[in-house]
C-alpha cells in the first residue's frame, strides 16, 4: 500500500475526519502528564514526547462493566426475589493515534492470555477487534528505553494500523493493514518522503543501541525464587505504590468487585496491582506474598520468567521503560533482570 | 464451565437448603434456574465454583456433593470475608450466582484399585467429602476406604448428619477425632497427625487424600512420610484467594502455575516441583 503524507497543518482536519466515524483517542498534555483522551479540536495532539500513559486502557479500560444486576421481587409472592444478570460488553470501533510502537507490542502480551483455545475475555476482545492503532515512531529513544532488548524496537510495526514517521513538515504514513490503508486514504501522496522516513527509522534504531540478551532471566529468576536476600535487596527501594503496573502497557491483572444501588447493581473489572500487599491476601488472613520483596519477585518473574515459559519464550515486557521513568524511587527493571542472571547460582538444598 | 462463551458470566441458581453446620460453617445447596443447565452440568470430585451473591463479590468453593448426586449442588462456606458474611445471611429460596465447575480434580480414575486414606481437617473435609461419596457409589472400584476427620471441638465437626453412616459402615473405617476433650464425646481425642499414626495405614497400593489448615497439613504430611508414603502417593488440595477462576487475573498463580486452572488439586510431589509460596 502506498505511504500518505501528512502534513502538520491538516492533523488536526484528518483527526476530525477520524472522529466522525471512531472514538479517536490521542495523546494531551495534562499538567505534568501525557494522556490519551477522545480528540477534541480544542486541545492539540502532544506529539512531541512519549506519553505518560501507555495505550493500554484503549482495549483494556481502566474500570469496566462486565455485566449488570437486577433483584426483582416477585409480586405474587413478596418474599421471593429473582434476580436477572446482562453481559456488557462496548465494541464500539475506536482509533489510537499517537501511541509508540512498544505500546501496542502490549497487546500481543495480553492476547495470549485473553484469546486462549479455551478461554475467551469477549469484553477484551470486542475492543481488541474493533480499535486500531496508528503508532508514532520513536525519533529518540529515551535513556529507559529498551524495547530492542525483548523484540521490539523505535519503528516497529507489529500490530500498528499505520507507522507514522516525523519528515520535515510532517509525517509520513505508513499503512500497515488494509484498515491501515482506509485510515489514510484520504491523505496526500508520500513517496517523496519515504528516504527521509527511512533515514529517520535508522537513526533511531542506531541510537537504541545494542540489546542485552535476557534469555538467561527465565531459568535463573526461577533458580533464585528462594533466595530472600536477592529479593530483599532489589526491592530495598521499592514503595510498593503499583505506578510500574498501572503505567506498564503489559500488565494485564485485574480484580472484580459489586457495585449495588438499591435493587440494581454492575459487576465491575477494574486494573488490579501485584505490587499492593491486598492482592494475594485471604479472607483467612493469610498472605503468601506478605512483603514488597515477594511481590516484586512475582512482578519480575512473572515478566521474565513464568510468562515466557507458558507462551513460546515470549517476555511480557515491551521495553518502554515507563516503570523506571516513572517510578518515584528509580527501581529499574532492566538492572533487577540482569542482577538475576549475574547473582551465583543458589546453594542446593541438601 | 457453566457459560461456555462467557467465563464471567454466572449461572444463577437457588438456595433449596441450607444447614448450619458448626458456629462458622453454613451449607448451602443449590438447583441451577435453567433446567438445562442443571441436567447438562458435569463436574469431576474436586472441582470448585465461584459463588455470587450480587452486590456483594464472588468467592471460591469446592462443590462438595459428588457428580454421582446430582439432586442439588452443595457448598459449605465458613464465615470469614465480606462474602462468606454476606452468604450466611441467605436462606433456601434466594437466587445466588455460580460459575462453575472450574479447575482441576482429584485423579479418581487413576485411583481405582487403590486403598484411600483420608485425613481431614476442619472445613478441609469438604474437598475430601466429594471424592469420599463419588468412591463410595462406586465401592467396588476401589481398595480399603479410611476416613480420619478432625476439628477442634465437637461443635466444630461439620456432616455430622452423615457422620452415623459413615462410621456404622462396614465397608470404611472411619476415625473422628477433637483437639481437647470434651465432656459427652464418644470418639478419639488428639491432634489429626498422631492419630493418624496410632491408625497406622499401610501404604502400600495405598493413595493419603488430605486436606485442612495449613499446620494440620505441614504435620499430618510429617506423619504420611513416617508412615512410608511417598509423595506421590498424597495428594492435597490448595486454596487461594481467585477473582476470574480462568488464569487471567493473576492473583494466584505460585511461578507459572494457576490454582484456578493447574490445581486445586496437587499430589505433594507436584508442590515440590513448583516454587515454594504457598
Amino acid at each position: 500500500m502506498a505511504a500518505k503524507f501528512l502534513p502538520t497543518n491538516q492533523l488536526a482536519s484528518w483527526l476530525a475526519e477520524l472522529s466522525g466515524q471512531y472514538r479517536t483517542l490521542v495523546p494531551r498534555r495534562e499538567g505534568d502528564a501525557v494522556v490519551f483522551r477522545p480528540f477534541e479540536e480544542a486541545f492539540a495532539p502532544e506529539l512531541g514526547v512519549r506519553p505518560t500513559m501507555s495505550t493500554k486502557a484503549s482495549v483494556f479500560p481502566k474500570c469496566e462493566p462486565l455485566m449488570t444486576f437486577k433483584y426483582e421481587k416477585d409480586e405474587e409472592d413478596p418474599g421471593k426475589v429473582m434476580v436477572d444478570v446482562t453481559e456488557r460488553r462496548d465494541d464500539a470501533p475506536a482509533v489510537v493515534v499517537g501511541g509508540r510502537p512498544c505500546d501496542v507490542a502490549g497487546f500481543f502480551t495480553f492476547d495470549r492470555v485473553y484469546n486462549t483455545e479455551k478461554i475467551k475475555d469477549l469484553n477484551y476482545l470486542a475492543r481488541r477487534e474493533n480499535t486500531f492503532f496508528v503508532s508514532l515512531a520513536c525519533e529518540q529513544p529515551a535513556t529507559t528505553c529498551f524495547c530492542n532488548w525483548v523484540g521490539g524496537g523505535p519503528a516497529d510495526t507489529k500490530g500498528a494500523d499505520v507507522l507514522m514517521v516525523p519528515v520535515s513538515g510532517g509525517w509520513l504514513m505508513e499503512p500497515v493493514t488494509d484498515k491501515g490503508g482506509e485510515l489514510v486514504a484520504s491523505l496526500e501522496d508520500g513517496k517523496a518522503k519515504e528516504a527521509e522516513a527511512q533515514a529517520v527509522k535508522d537513526k533511531a534504531n542506531a541510537a537504541i543501541g545494542d540489546a542485552v540478551d535476557v534469555s538467561a532471566a527465565q531459568d535463573k529468576l526461577l533458580a533464585l525464587f528462594d533466595d530472600a536476600a536477592f529479593w530483599e535487596a532489589q526491592s530495598s527501594k521499592c514503595i510498593s505504590c503499583g505506578t510500574c503496573t498501572y503505567l506498564c502497557p503489559t500488565c494485564y491483572c485485574f480484580n472484580i468487585t459489586d457495585e449495588k444501588f438499591g435493587m440494581e447493581g454492575v459487576r465491575m473489572r477494574t486494573w488490579d496491582n501485584c505490587m499492593s500487599a491486598l492482592f494475594t491476601m485471604e479472607a483467612s488472613g493469610h498472605n503468601p506474598r506478605p512483603t514488597k520483596a515477594h511481590r516484586l519477585k512475582n512482578r519480575v518473574g512473572h515478566k521474565f520468567s513464568y510468562y515466557p515459559s507458558l507462551h513460546d519464550g515470549n517476555i511480557a515486557c515491551v521495553g518502554c521503560g515507563r516503570c523506571i521513568k516513572s517510578c518515584p524511587v528509580s527501581v529499574d527493571i532492566r538492572a533487577i533482570v540482569q542482577n538475576a542472571i549475574a547473582a551465583p547460582a543458589p546453594e542446593q538444598e541438601g | 464451565m457453566t457459560n461456555a462463551s462467557n467465563p464471567y458470566l454466572p449461572a444463577i441458581g437457588t438456595i433449596i437448603e441450607t444447614i448450619q453446620e458448626t458456629p462458622n460453617i453454613k451449607t448451602f445447596r443449590v438447583v441451577l434456574n435453567k433446567e438445562e443447565d442443571m441436567k447438562n452440568f458435569k463436574f469431576h470430585p474436586g472441582q470448585v465454583g465461584q459463588l455470587s451473591v450480587f452486590g456483594t463479590g464472588e468467592s471460591t468453593f469446592v462443590i462438595n456433593s459428588p457428580p454421582t448426586r446430582m439432586d442439588y449442588l452443595q457448598f459449605s462456606v465458613m464465615r470469614a470475608g465480606e462474602v462468606t458474611t454476606k452468604l450466611h445471611s441467605l436462606s433456601a429460596g434466594d437466587q445466588i450466582g455460580v460459575r462453575a465447575p472450574l479447575g482441576n480434580w482429584f485423579p479418581y480414575e487413576e485411583l481405582k484399585g487403590k486403598d484411600i486414606v483420608f485425613v481431614g481437617g476442619g472445613i478441609g473435609m469438604a474437598p475430601l467429602r466429594t471424592l469420599l461419596l463419588y468412591m463410595l457409589d462406586k465401592r467396588e472400584d476401589y481398595g480399603k476406604i479410611s476416613v480420619l476427620y478432625g476439628a477442634r471441638s465437637p461443635q466444630d465437626m461439620a456432616f455430622q448428619y452423615e457422620l452415623p453412616e459413615w462410621l456404622e459402615r462396614d465397608d470404611m473405617t472411619t476415625r473422628l477425632t477433637i483437639d481437647v476433650e470434651s465432656e459427652g464425646w464418644e470418639h478419639s481425642v488428639g491432634l489429626i497427625p498422631n492419630v493418624l499414626l496410632e491408625m497406622n495405614p499401610s501404604p502400600d497400593n495405598c493413595v493419603a487424600v488430605t486436606c485442612g489448615p495449613p499446620i494440620m497439613i505441614k504435620f499430618t504430611l510429617q506423619a504420611l512420610q513416617k508412615l512410608g508414603f511417598q509423595d506421590d502417593q498424597i495428594i492435597t488440595t490448595l486454596e487461594k484467594r481467585m477473582k476470574c477462576g480462568v488464569g487471567i487475573c493473576g492473583r494466584c498463580n505460585i511461578g507459572n502455575k494457576y490454582v484456578c486452572m493447574d490445581g486445586p488439586v496437587f499430589t505433594y510431589k507436584q508442590l515440590k516441583e513448583i516454587p515454594n509460596e504457598l
